[in-house]
C-alpha cells in the first residue's frame, strides 16, 4: 500500500479553483465581446488582442524576473485584466497606449501591491484611469458604431450618449439600440442585453452574488429618477437611459465585482453597490465627466478594506437576543 | 422543505453503502475496550488482570460528571489494562479481553420482540441510561444523561431527533432507520417521557427518501412524533443547524439547545436508549459503515465496540490498493488514521477509504477574497479573516470575531478555491483562544 496521508478534516474539496472563476468570467464577457466585434470590427479585435497580451506578458515579465516567484500566469486573472482594460477603451485607441495601460494596469494596479488578491484597486481601471487622465482626447473620442467595420484607427468618431448631460449635442439612439448596444462607446460597455446575461451566467454559475451589480442599478435607477420628478428640465434624463449607457452595466456586473476589490460581506456589498450608485450619479451630473462609473468604483475600492472592518456578517443566534 | 437559513454546503453525497443491510461482524479474539470517551474523565476499571467478564458485563464505571460508564461487548478473560492509542489519535487508558465463547448475561432480553410499553418514571428511565452507558452516538459521545437532567428553572418542550447523517459517504444511521424503525420511536418515546415533553421532531434529509417514508408509517401508531423531511445541506446535523431547520428557534452563541426549549439525540442514540430501557442491553454494540470510492463492495456492520477495525475491513474485502488517506468517519469532520490497528469505540460512525488521487490538498495560492467562505460559514463568521489573525498571534481579535462559536464543519477549508488550510488555522486559534477564557475564569 502507498503511504498514508494524515491530516486534519475537511478531507474533500469541492473542486473550485481560481483558474474556474476566472475562466467563468472570461465566459460570461463573451456575448459584450462579440457585441463589441460585430459593431467595432478590426478595432475592436486589435485592441483587445494587444491588451490581453500585453498585460499577460507583463504579469509573466514582472514574476520571472522581478519577483522571481513561480509564475501564475495560467489562473487567467492576467487576461481576464487585459480583457476588462480592453472593454473599457475605444476601438481607434493607438497601440502603443493600450500598452501603456496595460503595463499601469498589471504594473502598478496589480503586482505593485503583491499580486493577485492583494491589490486594494481593480487593476483594469487603474489602467483606464490613468490613461483617461493622461490622454483625454483618444480616450474619449469613439468610432462611430459600423458593424464589422475594417478601419481601425481613421474610423469616424461620434460622443456617447453620455455627452448629452454635458450640454454637447448629441443623437441619442433609441432605447431599443441603447439596450442591443448600437451607439458610441468603449468596446464592451455598448450592449446592456449581452452584459446581463453575462450577469446572469455568473449569477448561475455562482461565481458572485447578486448583491453588488443589483444595489448599483437600484441606487442609479431611484437617484437618478428622485432628479427627474424633483426637475425634469434640469435633470433631463430618465432613470432607464442613466442604466443603458455609458459603462454602468459593465462597471456594476464586471468591475465593481472584482474579488479582490470588494466587500466580503453581504451586508458590506450593499453599503458598497449603493455608495457607487450614488457616486457614479453625483459625477455624471454635477461633475467635469459625463462619465463616473470607473472613479465611483475605484474610491469605493478605496473604502472596502473599511466596509470589511466594521460591517460584520450576521452571526448565528444574533438576532434574537 | 426546511432547512437552517445561514450558509452551508452541498458536498457530493457519495452514500454508496446506501441501503446496504447490515451483516453482523465477526467477534474478534481479542477486545480493545476504551476506558476513555473523546470529552471527560475515562471510566474507572471494575476489572483486573486475571478476571473473566461476560458479554454485557461493566468493566468500567463513570468517574465525574462527565463520564460514562463502560460495558464488555464480548466474554472471556482481561488480558491486561493498559494506555492505548485510540481512534482520535490520543493515548487513552483500555481494557484488554482475550475472547472465549459469546456467553451473554441473563439480565438482556435478547429476543428480537419490540416492546413498547415503558412504564417507568423519568428518574427510572435516566438511572437505567446511565447505568448502560449510553452516549451521544452522533460522534461527539456526550454522556446522554446530562442532557436528560434538565436543571433547576429551566424548560424544555421538544424533543429533537437527529436522523440528518448530513456527512457524505456515511450510512449508518440511514440503515439503522431502516432496519430499527421501531426500536427507534419507542426510544424517541422513552426520551419524551425522560424530559417530560409532549412533542418530538425527527429530522431526516430528503436523501433518505426510504427512511423517510418507514419512520413516517411508523410514527402514526406513537403520539407527538413527527418525521420532518429536510432539505440536503451540510452541516444540517450540527447540533445549531438541527434545531434551526426543525423548530426555527436559533440558539444564541454560547448556549445549549435547552436555552430554546429542545433537547437533541441521535437516532441511533434513541435505539441504544429503547435497547437499554426496554431489554436491559447496555451500549457494546453499533452500526459502521465501510466504504471507498475504490472499494469492491460497501458495506455496513453491527459491531462490537472493541473490535479492531483492521477485521472489520478484512470482513469487508480489505483495504483497496489506491488507498492515499484512511478517514474515521465521514469525509467533513472524521480524522485521518495512520493504521487501522484501533478499535471501534461509541462514536465510530465508519471508516472511508479515501484514493490517492483525492487524498493529497491541493497547492495554496494568495487569498483571492472571494468571499466564498463569509457566505458558506453556517455561524456567520469570516474564515479569511479568522485564519489571517491566527497566522498573527492576534488572539484578543479573534475572541472578538467570535471565533469560539465556530463548529469546525469544514465549510470555509471544503470552498475555498485557492484551497486556504482556513480550518486548521482556525482550530489553532479556537484551542488557544479557549484556553485564554478558561485561565481568565479561574486564574
Amino acid at each position: 500500500m502507498n503511504k498514508l496521508i494524515i491530516s486534519p478534516s475537511p478531507h474533500v474539496h469541492s473542486g473550485d479553483t481560481i483558474s474556474k472563476n476566472m475562466r467563468g468570467v472570461l465566459t460570461a464577457l463573451m456575448p459584450a465581446y462579440l457585441v463589441g466585434l460585430y459593431f467595432f470590427g478590426l478595432g475592436a479585435l486589435i485592441v483587445s488582442l494587444t491588451a490581453v497580451l500585453s498585460c499577460v506578458l507583463f504579469e509573466y515579465l514582472i514574476q520571472r524576473y522581478l519577483f522571481k516567484e513561480p509564475i501564475t500566469i495560467n489562473d487567467g486573472s492576467a487576461a481576464l485584466t487585459g480583457l476588462l482594460l480592453a472593454f473599457n477603451l475605444p476601438s481607434n485607441i493607438p497601440i502603443w497606449m493600450i500598452i501603456i495601460g496595460a503595463l499601469v494596469s498589471i504594473g502598478i494596479g496589480k503586482m505593485s501591491f503583491g499580486g493577485l488578491g492583494n491589490n486594494p484597486l481593480n487593476p483594469a481601471l487603474v489602467g483606464r484611469v490613468f490613461l483617461l487622465i493622461s490622454f483625454p482626447v483618444a480616450m474619449t473620442s469613439w468610432p462611430r458604431p459600423i458593424p464589422l467595420n475594417m478601419n481601425y484607427t481613421d474610423a469616424v468618431t461620434a460622443a456617447t450618449p453620455l455627452a448629452a448631460l454635458k450640454g454637447q449635442f448629441v443623437e441619442i439612439p433609441k432605447t431599443m439600440d441603447l439596450f442591443l448596444g448600437n451607439m458610441g462607446g468603449s468596446i464592451g460597455e455598448i450592449s446592456a442585453l449581452a452584459l446581463l446575461l453575462g450577469l446572469a451566467f455568473l449569477l448561475i454559475k455562482k461565481i458572485i452574488t447578486w448583491h453588488i451589480p443589483i444595489s448599483i442599478l437600484i441606487t442609479v435607477f431611484v437617484f437618478t429618477g428622485i432628479l427627474n420628478l424633483v426637475n425634469p428640465e434640469l435633470f433631463f434624463k430618465p432613470p432607464m437611459f442613466h442604466l443603458l449607457t455609458g459603462g454602468l452595466m459593465l462597471g456594476s456586473i464586471f468591475m465593481a465585482t472584482d474579488y479582490a476589490t470588494s466587500p466580503m460581506t453581504t451586508r458590506g456589498m450593499l453599503v458598497y453597490g449603493v455608495g457607487i450608485g450614488i457616486i457614479t450619479v453625483v459625477i455624471r451630473i454635477f461633475g467635469v465627466y459625463p462619465e463616473g462609473v470607473s472613479f465611483a468604483i475605484l474610491i469605493m475600492n478605496a473604502f472596502t478594506p473599511l466596509i470589511n472592518n466594521y460591517i460584520k456578517p450576521k452571526r448565528f443566534g444574533e438576532a434574537k437576543k | 422543505m426546511r432547512t437552517f437559513k445561514m450558509g452551508g454546503i452541498h458536498p457530493k453525497e457519495n452514500k454508496l453503502s446506501a441501503g446496504k443491510k447490515a451483516e453482523i461482524a465477526l467477534i474478534p479474539t481479542q477486545a480493545i475496550i476504551p476506558l476513555g470517551h473523546y470529552l471527560g474523565a475515562p471510566s474507572t476499571a471494575l476489572v483486573a488482570k486475571g478476571d473473566l467478564v461476560k458479554v454485557g458485563q461493566m468493566i468500567g464505571q463513570a468517574s465525574g460528571f462527565v463520564s460514562a460508564n463502560v460495558h464488555s461487548s464480548v466474554s472471556g478473560k482481561v488480558l491486561k489494562i493498559d494506555d492505548y492509542i485510540d481512534a482520535s489519535g490520543y493515548k487513552r487508558p483500555a481494557v484488554f479481553i482475550d475472547v472465549d465463547g459469546d456467553e451473554w448475561l441473563e439480565t438482556i432480553d435478547r429476543t428480537n420482540e419490540i416492546k413498547r410499553e415503558c412504564m417507568l418514571s423519568a428518574a427510572e428511565i435516566i438511572k437505567k441510561i446511565i447505568s448502560a452507558g449510553i452516549v451521544g452516538l452522533g460522534g461527539a459521545t456526550f454522556p446522554t444523561h446530562i442532557k436528560l437532567l434538565i436543571p433547576d428553572g429551566k424548560k424544555a418542550n421538544v424533543l429533537v431527533i437527529n436522523g440528518i447523517e448530513c456527512e457524505p459517504y456515511l450510512t449508518c444511521d440511514h440503515q439503522l432507520m431502516l432496519e430499527k424503525g421501531e426500536e427507534i420511536l419507542v426510544g424517541v418515546s422513552i426520551l419524551m417521557k425522560a424530559i417530560n415533553v409532549t412533542r418530538a421532531i425527527v429530522g431526516v434529509e430528503n436523501n433518505k427518501k426510504d427512511a423517510i417514508s418507514n419512520l413516517q408509517k411508523l410514527a402514526k401508531s406513537f403520539s407527538g412524533i413527527e418525521i420532518a423531511p429536510l432539505q440536503i445541506k451540510y452541516p444540517q446535523g450540527s447540533e445549531k443547524q438541527l434545531v434551526e431547520a426543525t423548530t426555527g428557534r436559533q440558539i444564541p452563541s454560547g448556549s445549549l439547545p435547552l436555552e430554546v426549549g429542545a433537547v437533541v439525540q441521535n437516532v441511533a442514540t434513541a435505539y441504544a436508549v429503547y435497547e437499554a430501557v426496554q431489554k436491559n442491553k447496555p451500549l457494546f454494540e453499533r452500526i459502521i459503515t465501510i466504504t471507498g470510492k475504490s472499494m469492491m463492495q460497501q458495506s455496513n456492520f453491527w459491531v462490537r465496540l472493541g473490535t479492531p477495525l483492521a477485521n472489520v475491513v478484512n470482513q469487508a474485502g480489505g483495504i483497496p490498493d489506491d488507498t492515499g488517506k484512511i478517514v474515521a468517519g465521514g469525509p467533513m469532520m472524521g480524522r485521518s488514521l495512520s493504521t487501522l490497528e484501533v478499535a471501534v469505540a461509541k462514536g465510530t460512525a465508519g471508516v472511508l477509504f479515501i484514493p490517492t488521487f483525492e487524498s493529497a490538498r491541493k497547492k495554496m495560492q494568495n487569498c483571492i477574497r472571494c468571499a466564498k467562505c463569509v457566505t458558506n460559514c453556517p455561524m456567520g463568521l469570516e474564515p479569511y479573516l479568522l485564519m489571517k489573525q491566527s497566522e498573527n498571534t492576534m488572539w484578543t481579535e479573534m475572541e472578538i470575531n467570535r471565533v469560539m462559536d465556530c463548529i469546525e464543519c469544514g465549510c470555509c477549508s471544503f470552498t475555498c478555491p485557492s484551497n486556504r488550510p482556513l480550518l486548521d488555522h482556525i482550530r489553532f486559534g479556537k484551542m488557544t483562544v479557549g484556553k485564554i477564557i478558561r485561565s481568565r475564569k479561574n486564574p
